[in-house]
């Protein structure tokens, strides 16, 4: 017999009530980590989709001059009859601190060319890197050799071009061995050959007009990375590709916070809930506390049966609700994010999380009825003596 | 030399004009061993004696010393070990944790003492012997009766083997037969060396009393011997 066996004993003799302030803690538990989880699964969400965006660090030359657009973005200055990039100098870029977060680099030569009456935008690339750059790319036909092209789907349409077709560019005959599909960015205008063949044709040898870089971003401290690039390439501007992914990181971070507030009050329902119920239950036991006392228990020992009433409980909401939480959102991502797989990772933080929560908002809101518990008189309690 | 000594003790409830008198300047002395009983008519006193003598109802003014321990200059929590440690309390309606088996309400004052799991139940199972309890541990005070609920009490405040065992009107609520059972059960715990005293309105029981004190309107007026109690 123990102070242990006597709150025990009482939660099972008041099933309801303890199924009540469960059922109250149980509600507060699982919402907050429902939320928490359904954010947690967005923010991986587009953390993976910010992964399979491709580049997200441009590499440009340091001008003021132009603005261009490229990729759906607006990005800095491009001269490309005045500043460029050494190509030997992009090998610095792998000395940088984070530089195995570096999934990619990928140069770029940008130049105008005339391709029967057109004029068009010709990239000179790196197709193995832009094999992790470009992911959206799907190409009908072959990667170009050396006197090869592959054109957007626009351009090939425009200049009515199919696979095998040969065009002129500068004196020098290429060949089309293959056409991407439309991609619905810039690519689908351009025209795309091996980074060396672009560099002889606008005779930019050793010289490019920009990189693209896949940084790896997960966990990647993305902007130190910018700065980190910066300094290795000053005279270079190093920029972030963060506008796709910014409105809507910025959306969920205000859900977050709206969510956490949700949570907070949430909480503090569950928690009066708590402290009702726990006041009337102390209520009820005048007589038995009274008995307590009078055989000698102190004011520690009434505190500790109802604070070990408050934590078994508790901590046992503190895991139904991590699991319910689990469950809602789960179903919260299938309804609200179809394009989500659903899947969210166990996370032993959060669990814990959710029972030391579960616990510190029991035991809070029942020190006031321990507090009120504890000072009973006891010959008032009892009105025998 | 005596056990437990009450000097000129008052109790009051209320304050100035309004305040009533529930024990109004009461002295005794009880030896060790001793087997005493109070009566008295309803709202005599004797209820707010017992309170006093069991460390839970302050006096007014006067002093209680018990072991020659001044228990009211005790704070409230060392009263709670005294209680604990020097009395044993039998109630009128039992006050049995309904909820707790026959055993667990025996073993509630060890509950917070340091004893192994095994200790403890053999002093319930001792208890429960002494008051005839054996085979019915496992109850609820739910199923058993009141002849049995008050041998509960008894084995409960009595466990922890205290010196003195304090009981308000023990037979209140029980028949005569099962009166004398739990009478004899006293004199039995007081034969064993344990101070007992006893609320009772009944002459009968108050015949198992060595001495009997006897108040009437918070006063004390008289000492009676066992003899003339029985008469």
């Amino acid at each position: 017999m123990t102070l242990k066996t006597i709150s025990i004993r009482n939660l099972l003799r008041r099933k309801g009530k303890a199924g009540f302030v469960l059922a109250g803690l149980v509600v507060g538990v699982s919402t907050v980590v429902g939320i928490l989880s359904f954010v947690e699964a967005m923010t991986s969400d587009i953390n993976h989709k910010l992964e399979q965006y491709g580049a997200n660090i441009l590499i440009v030359p340091r001008t003021e001059n132009l603005a261009l657009s490229y990729g759906g973005l607006t990005l800095g200055g491009v001269s490309f009859e005045m500043q460029e990039i050494q190509e030997q100098e992009l090998t610095r870029v792998s000395t940088i601190k984070n530089s195995k977060n570096i999934a990619a680099l990928g140069p770029l030569v940008l130049g105008v060319v005339h391709v029967g009456t057109h004029k068009a935008l010709m990239a000179g690339v790196d197709f193995k890197a832009a094999r992790i750059l470009k992911p959206w790319w799907h190409l009908k036909g072959t990667v170009p050799e050396e006197n090869g092209v592959i054109l957007g789907a626009e351009s090939a349409r425009i200049l009515n071009l199919g696979i095998g077709d040969r065009i002129a560019i500068r004196n020098k005959k290429l060949v089309v061995s293959g056409v991407l599909q439309s991609t619905g960015s810039q690519d689908d205008q351009l025209i795309f050959t091996r980074l060396v063949t672009a560099q002889s044709i606008f005779n930019k040898n050793g010289r490019i007009s920009m990189a693209e870089v896949a940084a790896l971003c997960k966990d990647c401290p993305i902007d130190a990375m910018v700065k980190q690039i910066s300094d290795v390439l000053p005279g270079a501007k190093v920029m972030a590709i963060q506008q796709v992914v910014k409105s809507r990181m910025e959306t969920l971070a205000q859900f977050k916070k709206f969510s956490f507030g949700i949570s907070g009050v949430i909480l503090l329902i569950g928690s009066l809930v708590v402290l009702v119920t726990m006041m009337g239950s102390v209520r009820e036991r005048t007589d038995e506390i009274g008995i307590f006392r009078a055989i000698g228990f102190r004011k520690r020992h009434i505190m500790g049966i109802v604070f070990m009433e408050a934590a078994i409980v508790s901590g046992l909401a503190g895991i139904i609700g991590y699991f319910a939480g689990f469950g809602v959102a789960k179903a919260a991502l299938k309804v609200f994010s179809e394009n989500h797989s659903g899947h969210i990772p166990f996370s032993i933080e959060l669990a814990v999380g959710a029972v030391v929560t579960a616990l510190i908002v029991g035991l809070i809101s029942s020190a006031y009825p321990a507090v009120m518990a504890s000072r009973l008189d006891p010959n008032e309690a009892l009105r025998s003596l | 030399m005596s056990y437990i000594v009450a000097d000129n003790l008052v109790k009051k409830y209320g304050e100035g004009e309004t305040a009533v008198s529930a024990v109004d300047g009461i002295s005794f002395k009880i030896k060790e061993g001793e087997f005493v009983g109070i009566m008295g008519e309803s709202g005599a006193g004797k209820s707010t004696i017992l309170g006093m003598l069991g460390a839970m109802n302050a006096p007014t003014s006067g002093s209680l010393l018990v072991a020659d321990i001044d228990i009211y200059s005790l704070g409230q929590e060392q009263r709670a070990d005294f209680r604990r440690e020097f009395l044993g309390f039998v109630f009128q309606s039992f006050h049995l944790v309904s909820y707790l088996t026959v055993i667990e309400n025996i073993m509630l004052p060890l509950a917070i003492i340091k004893a192994g799991k095994k200790k403890k139940r053999e002093m319930a199972e001792e208890a429960m012997n002494q008051v005839g309890l054996s085979g019915k541990a496992h109850r609820l005070p739910s199923q058993i009766s009141g002849g049995e609920k008050e041998r509960v009490a008894i084995a409960r405040s009595i466990v922890n083997e205290p010196p003195v065992l304090l009981a308000d009107e023990p037979t209140g609520n029980l028949d005569t037969k099962t009166t004398r059972g739990i009478m004899e059960l006293f004199g039995r715990l007081n034969q064993g060396g344990m101070t007992v005293i006893m609320v009772t309105h009944s002459p009968d029981c108050a015949g198992y009393a060595q001495r009997i004190i006897k108040v009437s309107d918070g006063k004390l007026v008289g000492y009676y011997s066992k003899k003339y109690a029985n008469a």
